[in-house]
């Protein structure tokens, strides 16, 4: 059986489009065979920067024949429809078929040759092809009608077996010819199949198979960092990229101006990688090296000493420009960086990124004051006031480096560059460590924060964020999320899981968003955000440190809602944004195999919002729904669950016993008597596998309530007493956990 | 680039290319007389890009970025510069070999130097154009812009045009394998790119970033726009387009000296890019009959 090879020459393709290009190429190349009936096994695709190569192995030499019936009209139907049908089917009545009353049509489709079906398919496969940016091209772009691909198309090379697929495209006519390398190879070479395609194009300085060259790329640039005594610094995006830019890859190694090492490591990097593709290399002792590799598409004449060296005064101008910005952003103390924030925007409803400093930096101070971040328990006595003053410091200038020239060039090195210009100003390390990680952590699986100056920086500056953004309704949707809340949201109870920080996240909400709505109010009343909360103390005599033990949010909102729309959304946004951060939770407990469906449980009962707490809830109740008391005692909950729901029963009514009860009824009220104090006082007390060791002793009762006491009995008074106490079953499993919404 | 002999000077390479693109049949044009942002805005590209009717020119184009000024003390950054341009409609199918011949025109040997077709597509949203093209690189350097045109004034390139920009002072410190722009060689007797140009750099530099009077450039952009309005209402496509050429500069400077925030900054852009485009649908709308008559399958 032949094989199929195909090849899309064509102009440069971007490397980064390579690898989804050799999908659609099978994918659609399937498809074409599978509608045309003719099986596909095995398939290979291949991609060069200047063409896209499919090989499909021991194709059939043709489609199988299909007999393909159509209803037609019933026996006895109007003459009309039967005309009708003859004329659509070409068929006379006397070769029409009849089945259960109905007249069938049944047309035998020979089988087609595969080599027809091919040159049927290769056009449309190319029309229809998903790139995801297409031009024209040409004189045939006269017309809008002209082939759209990612670059020009200039050749196709469609062969089965040893024969040609005559088919063309976009004015470009299938043949055996091709081109080799543009440089080493440059004029035609004729294929002769699938069998001599990869070896013909080797010979012509093309290895068209994208792994290897990625193999080469790899092994290559390790062994000239290896040949310098050095260490490549792994990048395997990088080789991806580097093997969709060659066609015949050679990795070389360049030295560059030792002096440049003066510079942070991280601008090196990203200056070599971003701008100019190279490897970098670091000595035996892990510290970055002078040195870097360039992947050449050519075995230059002269071993590549040209290129390197061209590529050497390539990267000496860049690093040259960047030694200039880490010079001369260091002339500029942060603080001083930091006032240029007032002319940047934060977002048009939130004023400036000093506005949103400023906020933050109150956040971070009140964190540490309010004792919800606390110390590192090994450090000195008045390490509180230190700790506050290194947060609010921090705070005010974590977002310094993005008026910097180097941030302004490397917007990735935002955070990395303010914590090295902090240290280099003297500023003591907690203080440039929060700077430089305060974006930590971006989303999940990144490193965590644990130094408490940068947890409260941190924390601070992303429920400023999400509550701004839901505070003026700007909440995610679908697939939009423009200012990656959901990314804030998974960091922020990360910093709260990872460091045990117990405090309500409504608190939290409330006096972030107290600052912002206060900034907002300022805007829309053309005064200082700072006379508003003097005008707004006055007028509620609030002070935040107050509302943690005395929460009076409420009375707060309703009076301040009276005076002003802002805060009216900022409530409704506190309350999506509270439910948002339980979903994030949801998310980011996933991976760590916590059910969400017991989260739900947990936090429907309401009032649990400190997600320390909460999760330390639900892992005493997934541990305990895993038995087999949990099992049992979630089954009996469902049955008295519904029950209750049945007859309409919403709380435990206080009913005395005015009848002497069976057993199995007297000892549930024993049990519950029992289990139901225990159980609420273990979970006041956070002791919560006791509280779950306490509704585990209810298991036994309630499974012999229900074989043995009929709740519907003809006594009325009995009957109410029952479903009484099936609520109080009920409430003393809710003082757990919501078990309605347990799956299972 | 041959090591044995005396290194390509500033002119010669241009007159180099001027030959080399002559032979392939291009006009041979001069430099517009305005002040520009790119070789783009000649009307040799923008207007010409347009329509039906093959066109083919080379022309070198000073350039104009005040924001890139550096007094003259950066080795590599200028508020002036020149852009060797090319445009050729439809562009031929070996534009790609065309052009890599023209380096071997100006001595850069494809087997000793590693010549590349980055991902680079072009946008310029002041023309309300855009294009699929590459940066080329040598040797890790981008020398040189290739794009074929897909929009231009936010009307379809009917057909595509390529377009080729060569950086001239980078390709020349390339090959003469200077490190700075102001000791390339420019005429091969002595006379540096500093000696013509460094003065100019430094007294440039201070006026677009110091000294230029904003109120006029404010004033002058506000003018620039009544007065496209002005030749758009007339049918005079190409004074109108001059004008949107004059607020496009006066925009940059205006940036130069820091005084438009980055909320108006898109205002503005928005604003030349109109005068931009009413400029080419004038043009399009003087030739259209012409077009239509000469080139029956073209449409709009």
């Amino acid at each position: 059986m032949p094989d199929f090879l195909l090849e899309l020459r064509s102009e440069e393709i971007p490397a980064r489009m390579q690898a989804g290009a050799r999908a659609d190429l099978e994918k659609l190349f399937r498809k074409e065979m599978d509608a045309a009936g003719l099986a596909v096994g095995k398939v290979t695709v291949w991609s060069t920067p200047r063409r896209l190569a499919l090989i499909a192995h021991d194709l059939p030499g043709a489609t199988e024949a299909v007999s393909e019936e159509v209803k037609g009209p019933r026996v006895g139907a109007p003459p009309q429809a039967l005309e009708g049908f003859l004329r659509k089917t070409g068929l006379t009545e006397d070769q029409l078929i009849e089945r259960g009353g109905v007249l069938f049509a049944i047309s035998e489709k020979p089988g087609r040759a595969t080599a027809e079906v091919l040159a049927e398919a290769i056009p449309a496969i190319i029309r229809a092809f998903p790139w995801p940016k297409s031009m024209r091209w040409g004189a045939a772009s006269l017309s809008s009608e002209s082939l759209r691909w990612v670059r020009p198309l200039s050749g196709i090379v469609a062969i089965l077996g040893d024969e040609l697929v005559p088919c063309e495209a976009g004015g470009v006519t299938s043949g055996f010819a091709t081109h080799g390398h543009r440089f080493h190879c440059p004029g035609e070479i004729t294929i002769g199949g699938a069998h001599d395609y990869a070896e013909k194009l080797r010979a012509c300085h093309v290895i068209v198979d994208h792994a290897e060259r990625q193999d080469i790329v790899r092994d290559k640039a390790r062994a000239a960092a290896k040949g310098a005594g050095l260490a490549l610094v792994e990048d395997e995006g990088l080789v991806v990229e580097n093997a969709g830019l060659t066609e015949w890859p050679v990795p070389l190694l360049g030295r560059f101006d030792e002096t440049f090492l003066e510079v942070p490591p991280e601008v090196i990097q990203l200056t070599a990688r971003t701008n100019q593709k190279y490897f970098v290399c670091e000595d035996a002792g892990g510290k970055l090296a002078n040195a870097f590799v360039c992947t050449a598409n050519i075995s230059a004449e002269d071993g590549g000493a040209a290129i390197v060296n061209g590529n050497r005064k390539v990267l000496a101008a860049r690093l040259s420009d960047a030694r200039f910005f880490w010079e001369q952003d260091r002339k500029v103390p942060l603080a001083e960086q930091a006032k240029k924030l007032e002319r940047i925007t934060f977002h048009e409803k939130l004023g400036t990124v000093a506005d949103k400093v400023e906020r933050v930096a109150k956040l971070a101070r009140w964190l540490v004051n309010e004792g919800i971040i606390k110390p590192s328990p090994h450090s000195p006595e008045g390490e509180g006031e230190l700790l506050a003053d290194q947060a609010e410091l921090a705070a005010k200038l974590c977002k310094a480096d993005l008026v910097t020239e180097m941030v302004g060039e490397f917007p990735e090195l935002q955070g990395v560059m303010g914590g090295y210009y902090a240290r280099a100003e003297g500023l003591p390390d907690a203080v440039a460590d929060a700077i430089r990680d305060h974006y930590k952590p971006v989303g999940q699986g990144d490193e965590v924060p644990t130094a408490p100056v940068t947890v409260a920086v941190s924390l601070a500056d992303k429920l400023d964020t999400l509550m701004s953004f839901f505070g003026i309704n700007e909440k995610p949707t679908g697939s939009r999320d423009p200012f990656a809340l959901r990314r804030a949201a998974i960091g922020a109870t990360a910093l709260i899981v990872t460091n045990g920080i117990r405090a309500s996240v409504w608190v939290l909400l409330t006096v972030a968003s107290i600052e912002i709505s206060g900034d907002i109010v300022a805007r829309e009343m053309g005064c200082r955000s700072d006379e508003v909360a003097v005008a707004l103390e006055r007028r509620f005599g609030w002070r935040a440190a107050q509302l943690v033990d005395d929460i009076e949010l409420n009375e707060y909102d309703q009076g301040f809602t009276n005076d002003h729309w802002a805060l009216d959304s900022f409530d409704f946004g506190r309350h999506h944004l509270l439910d948002f951060i339980i979903d994030r939770l949801k998310v980011q407990q996933r991976e760590a195999g916590v059910r969400h469906d017991l989260i739900d449980a947990v936090f429907a009962l309401g009032g649990e919002d400190d997600l320390v707490r909460l999760l330390a809830r639900v892992h005493a109740l997934q541990a305990f729904i895993g038995t087999e008391d949990g099992k049992n005692l979630l089954a009996g909950y469902k049955r008295a669950a519904n029950i209750l729901k049945k007859e309409g029963v919403e709380a435990a009514d206080a009913i005395s016993l005015s009848y002497t009860p069976e057993p199995a009824e007297k000892a549930l009220i024993d049990a519950l008597d029992a289990a139901g104090p225990k159980a609420a006082a273990d979970v006041a007390a956070e002791d919560f596998a006791g509280a779950m060791a306490a509704l585990a002793t209810l298991r036994a009762p309630i499974d012999a309530f229900f074989d043995e006491v009929t709740v519907n009995d003809a006594d009325p008074a009995k009957r109410q007493y029952r479903l009484s106490l099936l609520a109080r079953f009920r409430d003393a499993v809710h003082g757990v956990a919501d078990f309605s919404r347990i799956e299972g | 680039m041959n090591q044995s002999t005396a290194p390509l000077p500033f002119q010669e390479m241009i007159l180099r290319l001027h030959a080399y693109w002559s032979a392939q049949g291009c006009l041979i044009l001069q430099p517009y007389d305005m002040r520009m942002g790119a070789g783009t805005f000649h009307t040799a590209t923008t207007l010409r890009a347009l329509g039906p009717e093959p066109w083919n020119a080379a022309f070198v184009q000073p350039s104009r970025r005040p924001t890139d000024g550096r007094y003259g003390k950066n080795p590599n950054r200028l508020q002036h510069y020149y852009q060797y341009q090319v445009i050729l409609k439809p562009n031929p199918p070996n534009l790609q070999e065309l052009y890599l011949n023209s380096l071997l025109a100006i001595g850069i040997d494809p087997l000793l130097h590693d010549l590349r077709f980055v991902e680079d597509d072009w946008e310029s949203p002041t023309l309300g154009a855009w294009g699929l093209g590459w940066e080329v690189w040598c040797d890790g350097m981008e020398v040189s812009q290739f794009t074929y045109f897909q929009q231009m004034g936010g009307f379809d390139c009917k057909p595509v045009a390529g377009e080729l920009t060569y950086g001239l002072e980078r390709l020349a410190m390339y090959i003469q394998g200077v490190d700075s722009v102001y000791e390339l060689d420019f005429n091969g007797r002595g006379v540096t790119y500093g000696d013509v140009f460094l003065e100019n750099e430094r007294e440039m530099s201070k006026w677009n970033f110091e000294v230029a009077n904003t109120d006029a450039l404010f004033d002058g952009f506000k003018k620039a726009v009544a007065e496209c309005e002005n030749c758009l209402e007339a049918k005079l496509p190409i004074p109108a387009y001059e004008q949107a050429i004059e607020a496009s500069h006066l925009f940059n400077l205006l940036q130069a000296r820091g005084v438009i925030s980055v909320q108006e900054r898109a205002s503005y852009i928005g604003r030349v890019r109109d005068l931009a485009k009413g400029s080419c649908q004038a043009w399009i709308e003087k030739n259209r009959d012409q077009w239509a008559k000469d080139f029956p399958e073209w449409v709009l």
